[in-house]
């Protein structure tokens, strides 16, 4: 039974990445990075305030900020640890070897795919310490971080397979790195630039969105453009009222996590069976 | 136990296999002699389930490589020309990760890799880390991957390349082993008086194509031609070049003063070479030596590939 269930690339992957500095240097760097980021937000909010005490509404000011920053760093980090998952076995020509086990292209790709994700939970699970200092003002629910922890997750898996797609159908690690940085760019920012273009159009197209009751005009791209953009579902999670004002502004009111849910699962199945398709691009029957 | 039927693949307008066939007995160690570019590694990527090709099929154990490929992974192990190492695993990890990509039990693998450590000779480097090994500690850990499920035929092509001549020794050595178990073995080589040494058969391949397949004697006798034969005579030179001249399966002859020696070019069969020197000995010629130029495989790979471009 363990042995059907065993994946050696996801084995061995681990292994390597947590043997190398760079894996240490980089866990370091981010904790350093969010520690920073917590110690100087309670240091100048302390300072401003005066009384040395931090208010609920400034702690939950604080985790907003932190979970953006930490879902900016993450979406930064996944693009480096996947693009090379393939090509960089072959580069370094140890993926010929890798085809000729038995081991199916699905075990291969998903081994990559795990191992990369074991790393971005690792840091998730490392900067807990830190981002918890929210819990000892109050203003935020276990609900509401374990959400934010979800999305994550789901965030990583989908942009991992982008970043394991690319680096098996390129056959250089610095073009996959290129392709899946662009992805990760279009998903973020290209997204919500596309949103703030619909909304002006509309707005300047005559088309007024109605501040208190009517029927908003229906604009589903525009609302599409917001509920795949990570930073909008980080809003709408964290300000539930956001989600409102943007079901005015597009009059669609179906809750933006489910789209985001629905969106970053697609794309996660659609690189993956890419993947997998074209690992053993050379073979006319792929397993 | 190999049966390679019609094999054809191009890239692009390129073929770099043309309808090639070959069928290799079980136990068979088969040497592939050719030319750079002349399709062995082709043939061996196909074999190791690594390529389609653009026609034909290859058979291991009834299997094809083209619709049956997990199958035929499990019954070969596979050694590419050029491969690399992951830097920071250490020997016995490495064997260790190959082991159980075949789905081989830990409990197993534990026996296993001293055993096979052992057989290549590094058993002293099991806790080394890979990429600090020698080229051909790298090569011979190579090959006891490619052993660690036991496969019943061995791809190896160009197992010695880029080896020093004790490195190349040992490689030999280890792979006559491999012969004395029964494996079936596909290698391709430059070195060739080592394969024409260790090999059963031979395939001489070029531009795609199969140009010769059978024992490393017959193969060579094949593409033997003409012999080039060198007579030893004592004092009467002179006298050895007007008698030869005057058989008609001579040619190319010349006299070499210094070495008091002729030699000529003869197409003639052996029997025409024994009424040959039976006439020399009857018209007083005092021959005390005779040599017929054999040639070697290098020869009859230079002769195979002539005007190729390496």
């Amino acid at each position: 039974m363990q042995q059907r269930f065993s994946n050696p690339v996801l084995m061995k992957e681990l292994k390597l990445r947590f043997r190398t500095l760079k894996s240490f240097s980089g866990l370091m760097f981010y904790l350093f990075l969010l520690f920073i980021f917590v110690g100087g937000f309670l240091s100048v909010f302390t300072q401003f305030t005066g009384t040395g005490f931090f208010r609920p509404n400034e702690s939950f000011i604080m985790f907003a900020v932190i979970s953006i920053l930490q879902m900016a760093l993450v979406m930064f980090i996944t693009p480096g640890l996947t693009a090379g998952a393939i090509s960089s076995e072959r580069e370094k020509q140890t993926l010929n070897i890798l085809l000729t086990t038995t081991q199916s292209s699905t075990q291969i790709i998903i081994g990559k795919l795990l191992s990369s994700i074991a790393f971005l939970i690792l840091l998730l699970i490392a900067g807990l310490p830190l981002y918890s200092v929210v819990f000892l003002f109050g203003g935020v629910s276990p609900v509401q971080l374990t959400t934010i922890f979800l999305f994550y997750l789901l965030t990583i898996v989908a942009i991992g397979s982008i970043g394991i797609m690319f680096s098996t159908i390129t056959k250089r690690t610095i073009v996959s790195m290129i392709a899946t940085y662009g992805g990760m760019i279009f998903l973020g920012a290209v997204t919500a630039f596309l949103f703030f273009v619909g909304i002006s159009f509309e707005t300047f197209g005559g088309m007024p969105i109605p501040t208190s009751g009517g029927t908003p005009p229906s604009s589903p791209v525009t609302y599409f453009w917001a509920a795949i953009n990570p930073g909008a579902l980080m809003l709408t999670i964290l300000y539930p009222e956001s989600g409102t004002q943007l079901a005015n502004m597009t009059g669609i009111s179906f809750p933006v996590w489910i789209t985001y849910l629905i969106f970053y699962f697609a794309i996660t199945v659609v690189c993956l069976m890419i993947a997998i398709r074209k690992l053993r691009a050379n073979m006319k029957h792929n397993r | 136990m190999i049966e390679i039927k019609g094999l054809t693949k191009k890239y692009g307008s390129f073929l770099a296999l043309d309808h090639f066939e070959l069928t290799v007995d079980e136990g068979v160690v088969c040497g592939f002699v050719g030319a750079n570019g002349a399709g062995k590694s082709t043939i061996f990527s196909i074999l190791a389930t690594l390529l389609s090709p653009t026609a034909g099929d290859a058979l291991i154990n009834g299997q094809s490589v083209i619709r049956e490929s997990a199958e035929v992974r499990k019954q070969i192990g596979y050694m590419p020309d050029f491969f690399g190492v992951y830097d920071q695993l250490k020997a016995d990890e490495y064997l260790d990760f190959y082991g159980a990509s075949y789905g081989i039990p830990a409990e197993k693998r534990k026996v296993l890799i001293p055993e096979l450590l052992e057989l290549v000779n590094l058993t002293d480097k099991r806790y080394e880390y890979v990429d600090l090994l020698s080229r051909g500690m790298k090569q011979r850990l190579c090959l006891a991957r490619s052993l660690i499920h036991d496969p019943k035929v061995l791809i190896l092509d160009e197992p010695a390349s880029g080896l020093d001549p004790r490195a190349r020794i040992e490689m030999r050595d280890i792979l006559r082993h491999l012969k004395s178990m029964g494996k079936t073995i596909l290698i391709s080589s430059h070195i060739l008086p080592e394969l024409a040494e260790m090999c059963d058969e031979i395939v001489v391949i070029d531009s795609g194509k199969l140009i010769a397949h059978g024992h490393v004697e017959s193969i060579q006798a094949q593409l033997q031609g003409d012999k080039r034969i060198k007579v030893k005579v004592l004092n009467r030179l002179a006298d050895a070049r007007a008698f030869f001249e005057e058989d008609p399966f001579i040619s190319g002859l010349e006299i070499l003063e210094n070495k008091q020696e002729v030699a000529f070019t003869y197409k003639g069969t052996d029997e025409d070479q024994v009424e040959l020197l039976r006439k020399a000995l009857l018209s007083n010629i005092p021959i005390y030596s005779l040599t017929v130029e054999e040639k070697d495989l290098e020869d009859v790979f230079m002769a195979i590939t002539k005007g190729v471009d390496y």
